[in-house]
C-alpha cells in the first residue's frame, strides 16, 4: 500500500461568528477572528489517497488527474473568495478550519473515481496550525 | 573595516483585502487585478522581515534589542493590521490600493520614526510564500 500525497494552496477571506449567539458572546469565543470585516489566510492544502501501484503505470493514481480534480472541485471554489459568502458547501456552517477540512472532504469524495480511496486531508490555517480529517 | 552588522525579526499578520481602484469601472478591475478584485474579499498570512542595520552598541552588543524591535513592530504594525480588513479597517489603506508593494512602504513608513535615525532599515514583506516584496530598494 501507497500513500500519494498532492498539496494545493488557495487564499481566502473567512470570521469565525456564530449568528446565534450575542455579539459579545462572539467576541469572547473567537477574539479578533470575530471581526466583522473579515480577516484571511493562505491555506495549504495537502490531499492524501492511498492504493497498490498499478502494474501497467506503476501509480496510485494519475498525480496530474488528481491535482486537476482537487482544483476543479475544491481550489477554485475557495481560491480568492470569502469563506463565508461565497462558497456553497460552507453555507450554514462554522468556517472553522476543522469544519473546512469536512466540507472540503464531502466535496471531493463524490467527485473522486471510485477506484480512488481517499485517506487523509490535511489543511494550513497557517504555518503553526493545521487540521487532518480521516473521514472517520 | 565596517563593523556594521544586519539584525532582522520575522513578524506576521493574517488579513483580508482586495485590490481595486474605485476610480475605474468593475469590468476594468476585473481585467487588470482578475480574482483579486472579487467583491468579498480574500486574505493572506503575511510575513514580514525587518532588517535594521548599525554598528553594535559598545556597551551591550547589540545593533538593537530584538524584544524592542518586536514591540515596535507590534504596536506600530502588527496591532494595526493583524486579523483586520486591510480596505475597510485600517486608515492606511482607505485610499490606497492594497497592494504588497503598497503594504511595504506603510510599513516601512510606520516603522521608520521608531528606529534609530543612525540605522538603516529595510522591509521585506512576504503575500505568499511564493510572492514577496522589499522596501526600501538598496
Amino acid at each position: 500500500m501507497v500513500y500519494l500525497t498532492r498539496q494545493e494552496h488557495f487564499n481566502a477571506a473567512h470570521r469565525l461568528y456564530n449568528p446565534e449567539w450575542s455579539y459579545e458572546k462572539n467576541e469572547e469565543v473567537f477574539g479578533k477572528c470575530a471581526n466583522e470585516n473579515w480577516h484571511g489566510h493562505n491555506y495549504d492544502l495537502y490531499v492524501t489517497i492511498k492504493g497498490e501501484p498499478d502494474a501497467g503505470t506503476g501509480f496510485v493514481f494519475d498525480v496530474k488527474k488528481l491535482g486537476q480534480l482537487v482544483k476543479e472541485h475544491v481550489t477554485e471554489k475557495l481560491d480568492h473568495r470569502n469563506l463565508n459568502l461565497d462558497v456553497d458547501f460552507m453555507k450554514g456552517k462554522m468556517c472553522s478550519t476543522e469544519n473546512l477540512v469536512i466540507g472540503i472532504w464531502n466535496e471531493l469524495k463524490i467527485h473522486l473515481p471510485p477506484e480512488v480511496h481517499l485517506h487523509c486531508i490535511r489543511l494550513y490555517e497557517t504555518p503553526r496550525i493545521f487540521v487532518e480529517y480521516y473521514g472517520e | 573595516m565596517s563593523r556594521k552588522v544586519a539584525v532582522f525579526r520575522r513578524e506576521h499578520f493574517n488579513a483580508a483585502h482586495r485590490l481595486y481602484n474605485p476610480k475605474w469601472d468593475d469590468a476594468t478591475n476585473e481585467k487588470v487585478f482578475g480574482k483579486c478584485a472579487l467583491p468579498n474579499y480574500h486574505g493572506h498570512n503575511y510575513e514580514m522581515v525587518v532588517k535594521v542595520t548599525g554598528k553594535p552598541d559598545k556597551k551591550t552588543g547589540y545593533v538593537i534589542d530584538m524584544k524592542t524591535l518586536s514591540d515596535i513592530i507590534q504596536k506600530e504594525v502588527t496591532s494595526k493590521f493583524d486579523h483586520k480588513n486591510l480596505n475597510l479597517d485600517t486608515k492606511e489603506f482607505k485610499k490606497l490600493n492594497p497592494t504588497a508593494e503598497n503594504i511595504v512602504v506603510v510599513i516601512y513608513q510606520l516603522l521608520r520614526p521608531h528606529i534609530d535615525k543612525n540605522f538603516d532599515l529595510q522591509v521585506r514583506l512576504y503575500e505568499t510564500p511564493r510572492n514577496f516584496v522589499e522596501y526600501p530598494v538598496k
